[in-house]
């Protein structure tokens, strides 16, 4: 309601959820592009992982509670929305992608860790989240629009 | 011509016309530039990171630089791109608005700083740039790159 009402509230919340993207995704997208195989070859997957992941991490912390607080606002409203439940399909996803990629391969990376292309598995793994991320982000943008609202 | 009178032209054109006229382009366009905010975001953090000394440690910065280039500058292309096709479609409503000036502003010390002063600190040799000045230019480069995002967002709001 607070939220619903402010001028500067809902403004401010939007933009940390946006320009969180680059600490939150950016970050996430150069494991992933690590995993696929593509940039930074000749740094051990380990040490991408290690070092970039609590800032990923943390950058999820601030989506979430960002995202939660947006969400909140109109909840009625993005409930009904389309784009909004795609959004969370996705998620849901890219969650099952990710704790599948950890309790499996990521368990035996110090038999992968210096290869150049990591296996197929975990190729997978990150090719899967670039998918699933990419269409959260397109999703949420268009969460905006109301072309295909359900009445309430 | 002045820079208004370009604006104009810009918003006349067909491409401005087309991306105004459709309802789904403008969403398509501006979802291709948040995806390259991720990107770029990401590329430019790996390196920054790296200097300020919260990234990878074990790896010299001038290899972070060169893996990385390739993505920032296929990004920035991407936004570049896709930013002004956004800009065709409301380019005199854009002249009116300071956020656009701050992010064009702030867009242009962002890529100059990275391509001279970040360029330079990331493949200098180990030792030879003092810890105290990388970490500033990578502070310098986070804060640029921020007030690029924080300009483009606030054009939304008017």
């Amino acid at each position: 309601m607070a939220l619903h009402e402010s001028i500067w509230g809902y403004p401010i919340i939007e933009s940390v959820h946006v320009l969180t993207l680059c600490l939150f995704l950016g970050l996430a997208v150069m494991l992933d592009l690590r995993l696929l195989g593509v940039t930074m070859l000749r740094t051990p997957v380990s040490e991408v992982a290690g070092r970039l992941l609590p800032w990923t991490v943390a950058g999820f912390g601030i989506m979430v509670m960002t995202g939660l607080l947006l969400f909140y606002a109109t909840p009625v409203k993005t409930y009904l929305n389309i784009f909004f439940r795609v959004k969370v399909l996705f998620l849901l996803l890219a969650g099952v992608n990710t704790a599948v990629f950890h309790l499996t391969i990521y368990r035996r990376m110090s038999e992968w860790d210096l290869d150049p292309v990591p296996p197929r598995r975990a190729r997978l793994a990150g090719g899967l989240s670039l998918a699933l991320w990419g269409g959260i982000v397109v999703a949420g943008r268009m969460i905006a629009y109301n072309w295909f609202d359900k009445n309430p | 011509m002045s820079v208004l009178s370009f604006f104009t032209w810009c918003e006349n054109s067909s491409v401005g016309e087309a991306i105004r006229g459709s309802r789904w382009l403008f969403p398509v366009i501006e979802s291709f530039h948040l995806l390259g905010l991720a990107v770029i975001g990401g590329a430019v953090l790996v390196v920054n990171l790296r200097l300020l000394g919260f990234g990878m440690e074990r790896q010299p910065v001038p290899q972070l630089w060169r893996d990385t280039r390739p993505w920032l500058l296929g990004s920035l292309t991407i936004m570049l791109v896709s930013g002004l096709l956004l800009f065709t479609s409301e380019a005199t409503k854009l002249y009116y608005h300071e956020a656009f000036w701050v992010k064009m502003v702030s867009l242009l010390l962002a890529t100059a700083f990275t391509f001279t002063v970040l360029r330079k600190v990331a493949l200098a040799e180990q030792g030879r740039v003092r810890p105290f000045w990388s970490k500033a230019v990578a502070l310098i480069s986070i804060l640029l790159w921020s007030g690029v995002g924080v300009g483009g967002r606030w054009i939304g709001f008017s």
